[in-house]
């Protein structure tokens, strides 16, 4: 019995391993962060124009590690992610490739890109304030700042603020602000809380809705979500009952975060690595990309989706986000350090 | 004597170094520097992770220790209407994922669901400064929760244990004028107690383990600081230290135990093999029915219906070719860590017995605490020492033959198998060792005096013996398999989805609708498992 199993077993991984292990250069592997049912309608057109297939392997935590450690023998080509910090975490660790790609400096601002390639934003989301339609006054919130005004007590709700969209936020007002500052307006928006930090955005806007809160901190792509849910109505009312606030369009603009990609310096394929980033930055996916998850093309001139456009056009903060990055640690460190998420 | 060293104990001792090799490889992360983060810690929120999830090992291993085996105590020795279903159905809750149960009653209980808003309805009340209800994203909910879907594990091993013990002990109590409760508190707990112990303690290692309910209820536990040390501190060493100090504990908690028991034994000798013995009647027999009613109401009839309803909403969504490649795929995996597993937790443990040398125990008890361990840390100490020989085989392979061989185990299904194997070795030893330690030492004796060496006494004495409890650990190991997402997700090969990781895309956006048809299949496929362990249970007894 145990012989059938040992050979069952190296059968089987033999047969697993053939992909990753075929060098053809018709191919490119992919390591994801970001879940494979919201990019999988670009890469089936990336193959179909272009013959080279797609492979991916979705992951969360550990993905850097798995990629230091398997080294020159990497079987991946590209990473996608969700957000600059795990971007950063790659840079910093020195597994990507600088990338010098004509379309790519072409098509993505200089903003949203490392400056010599290393990583390429190619949608960007920006960290709003949903408000209640009944029980917030027109100019009542204006600017993260607001949040931590003692008018706010008991009207807040977010999600947890460890959460790498609330890190990113908290570090971009460090990096205006300074730590002192951003303590104690962090300090301030936590005296104004509902309740403890929980749940996803949309779990914030659905706590609007049901009257447990006035102000939430979200994701633009959520309301978008919420709207068109045609399998669970009860979720347009949740958004009906919000107004969108675009923060800080009086000065610095509004915090927004880029979904992105990097080429690894290992890669086996990087001449069609390096096609697929520039698929993902042409005209055709920006426009999927951008109506498929209610997010901002990074590419001038791509039109957003309807949906998107409806909410009005907003200021951005065009602080660097390499920058922002960097200040993540010591954001991750303040939000313990004052118990925000007890 | 040279018994230490036998090839018995040799092949343990290697089975226990392969299984242990992922700790170690966590151990010789934590050894890299990480800076002021304990300093940070220890200053701010790491007194608040340590109370948090002592407090809910507390409410689980208290939960799942009454829950379990006084419903293992009903169904194997009492006789009530419904009996007959409950033996099995009590098992069902082990087939759900515990943050899907956790989504679930979020959903039902939380501020914005159905129960707390036709309160609202029904009593006027408007905001949430109005009345009082439980929280439900809480550490009283997370336990609850845990206790819910961790019960079987106690459930499994006490009533294997119940049932092993003879008909005359329990006799000897009724004619010594014990009612069904002094029977159960005078002789039949007592002798269980190693076999609870280890559903207890597996309970426990997988509440440490968790992150994704705990995670969803915003529990501070230890293990969350530990992904949080880890991703957003971006300390791996920082949180290998952590994860090294859980296994410390782990590790005394464990010998604790069995330092508290060492000298007094629980084997059995043949005797007749019992019916069940009480008779209830009238009001005990509805309180029988009710303690048996409500964990399999809770922890899996109304889950499963919620599931069932959105499932049937976002069928034709999920239901695509994909889906049965992924069902395919774990099915396979399961299928072959279960039989893996349990083969190695047989050697492992038949080694302990054998051998006189403290090193084998020591070994085989180290080699199960990785379950406590969080997967997500696991799978990178699983995934160091595959890539390390993957890069010494390609260096070898290309100074000899010129020929880059890629990465051979890792990122294969080889590396699945053997992280599961690894990861889930607790449940295979721990149903094994508690089979062992009702055999008496006796019966080796005899064997060996008959003239059979230690593999035919295992074949020809001890496997029949321990037959329902390696088809428990079977059995287990496959349903747990089936849930397992933390060394899926990095150890994968390309393009490989299986049930749990394919539900987890959705359930990680909250897009709980969505994930209801994967996670039903789970539960579907451990549905059968669970009621063919029932039957193998309850067995020889009809």
């Amino acid at each position: 019995m145990k012989r059938t199993i040992s050979t069952a077993v190296i059968a089987a991984a033999m047969l697993a391993s053939v992909p990753g292990a075929r060098a053809a250069s018709e191919e490119v592997n992919l390591y994801s962060y970001r879940q494979p049912f919201l990019i999988q309608p670009m890469l089936d057109v990336f193959t179909e124009k272009t013959g080279i297939t797609v492979n991916v392997a979705y992951a969360e935590e550990g993905m850097l590690e798995r990629i230091k450690a398997e080294g020159e023998n990497t079987p991946a080509d590209a990473v996608l992610t969700a957000d600059i910090g795990r971007l950063k975490d790659m840079e910093d660790a020195g597994v990507l490739a600088a990338v010098n790609s004509e379309v790519l400096s072409e098509n993505i601002p200089a903003a949203y890109r490392h400056p010599d390639g290393y990583w390429f934003g190619l949608t960007t989301r920006a960290r709003i304030i949903f408000a209640s339609k009944d029980r917030v006054g027109a100019d009542e919130v204006t600017s993260y700042e607001d949040l931590a005004d003692p008018k706010m007590k008991g009207r807040i709700c977010i999600r947890s603020g460890k959460h790498l969209y609330n890190i990113s936020l908290i570090a971009s007002m460090i990096v205006h602000k300074g730590v002192e500052e951003t303590e104690k307006w962090l300090l301030g928006v936590k005296a104004n809380l509902a309740r403890k930090p929980q749940g996803n955005d949309r779990a914030q806007a659905k706590a609007i809705y049901e009257g447990q809160c006035d102000v939430a901190i979200a994701n633009t792509y959520y309301m978008g979500n919420m709207q068109t849910n045609d399998e669970k109505p009860e979720q347009k009312e949740w958004a009906s009952a919000i107004n969108i606030i675009f923060p800080n369009q009086g000065d610095r603009g509004t915090h927004v975060n880029i979904s992105g990609a990097a080429v690894l310096k290992h890669a086996k394929r990087k001449e069609n690595a390096v096609k697929l980033l520039e698929f993902l930055a042409s005209e055709t996916a920006q426009s999927m990309y951008a109506a498929q998850n209610f997010e901002y093309p990074v590419k001038p001139g791509v039109a957003v989706s309807e949906r998107v456009q409806s909410w009005g056009s907003f200021k951005a903060d065009t602080i660097s986000l390499s920058e922002v990055a960097k200040h993540r640690a010591e954001a991750a460190r303040m939000v313990d350090r004052i118990g925000f998420d007890q | 004597m040279t018994r230490a060293f036998d090839g018995w104990s040799l092949t343990a001792l290697i089975v226990a170094a392969l299984v242990a090799l992922p700790l170690l490889s966590v151990f010789g992360l934590a050894l890299s520097g990480s800076g002021d983060v304990w300093a940070h810690l220890v200053s701010t929120v790491l007194g608040n992770y340590i109370r948090t999830s002592l407090l809910l090992m507390l409410g689980v291993g208290v939960g799942v220790a009454v829950i379990g085996a006084g419903t293992a105590w009903l169904t194997s020795a009492c006789r009530f209407p419904g009996v007959r279903v409950f033996e099995w159905a009590l098992l069902l809750p082990l087939a759900v994922p515990a943050y899907i149960v956790a989504y679930i009653y979020t959903d039902i209980l939380e501020f914005a669901g159905p129960v707390q808003g036709a309160m609202r309805d029904l009593m006027g009340w408007k905001t949430a400064r109005d009345y009082w209800f439980p929280e439900i994203r809480s550490l009283e909910g997370a336990i609850a929760v845990m206790v819910l879907t961790l019960y079987p594990y106690v459930y499994l091993l006490a009533r294997s244990s119940f049932l092993e013990q003879t008909a005359t002990l329990l006799d000897a109590g009724r004619v010594l004028g014990n009612g069904p409760w002094r029977n159960f508190f005078r002789v039949a707990l007592p002798l269980a107690r190693p076999a609870i112990v280890v559903g207890v303690s597996l309970a426990l290692m997988e509440t440490l383990n968790d992150f994704g309910t705990v995670d969803f209820f915003a529990v501070q536990t230890f293990t969350a600081g530990i992904y949080d040390v880890w991703l957003n501190m971006n300390s791996m060493a920082g949180a290998a230290q952590l994860a090294t100090v859980l296994l410390l504990f782990v590790f005394m908690l464990i010998t604790a135990e069995r330092l508290a028991r060492r000298g007094r034994r629980f084997d059995m000798k043949a005797g007749r093999k019992k019916t069940h013995v009480h008779d209830l009647k009238g009001w005990l027999a509805v309180a029988a029915i009710l303690a048996c009613l409500l964990p399999v109401l809770f922890g899996f009839l109304l889950p499963m219906s919620v599931l069932f309803s959105h499932a049937m909403v976002f069928y034709e969504d999920s239901l695509n070719s994909g889906f049965w490649r992924h069902a395919g795929h774990s099915l396979l995996v399961s299928s072959l860590v279960a039989l893996v597993s349990t083969v190695l937790g047989l050697v492992l443990g038949y080694g302990a017995r054998l051998s006189g040398s403290v090193l084998t125990r020591y070994a085989s008890r180290v080699a199960s605490i990785g379950y406590a361990v969080p997967g997500s840390v696991l799978a990178v100490g699983i995934m160091l020492p595959l890539t390390q020989f993957d890069r010494s085989l390609n260096i070898f392979s290309t100074r000899l033959f010129d020929l880059p061989l890629g990465l051979v185990l890792s990122g294969t299904v080889f590396a699945l198998v053997y992280g599961y194997s690894a990861r889930f070795m607790a449940l295979s030893l721990g149903s094994v060792e508690s089979g062992l330690a009702r055999i008496t030492p006796s019966m080796d004796g005899a064997a060996r005096t008959l003239g059979a060496n230690r593999s035919e006494t295992l074949r020809r004495v001890h496997l029949p013996l321990l037959r329902r409890f390696l088809l428990t650990a079977i059995l287990i190991v496959f349903v747990d398999s089936m849930k397992e997402l933390p060394i899926t997700m990095l150890l994968r090969p390309f393009n490989f989805d299986t049930l749990a990781t394919y539900t987890h895309q959705f359930a990680r956006n909250e897009l709980f609708e969505e994930a209801a048809l994967g996670a039903l299949a789970i539960v579907a496929a451990g549905i059968l498992p669970v009621i063919l362990l029932s039957r193998t249970i309850t067995g020889g007894d009809r």
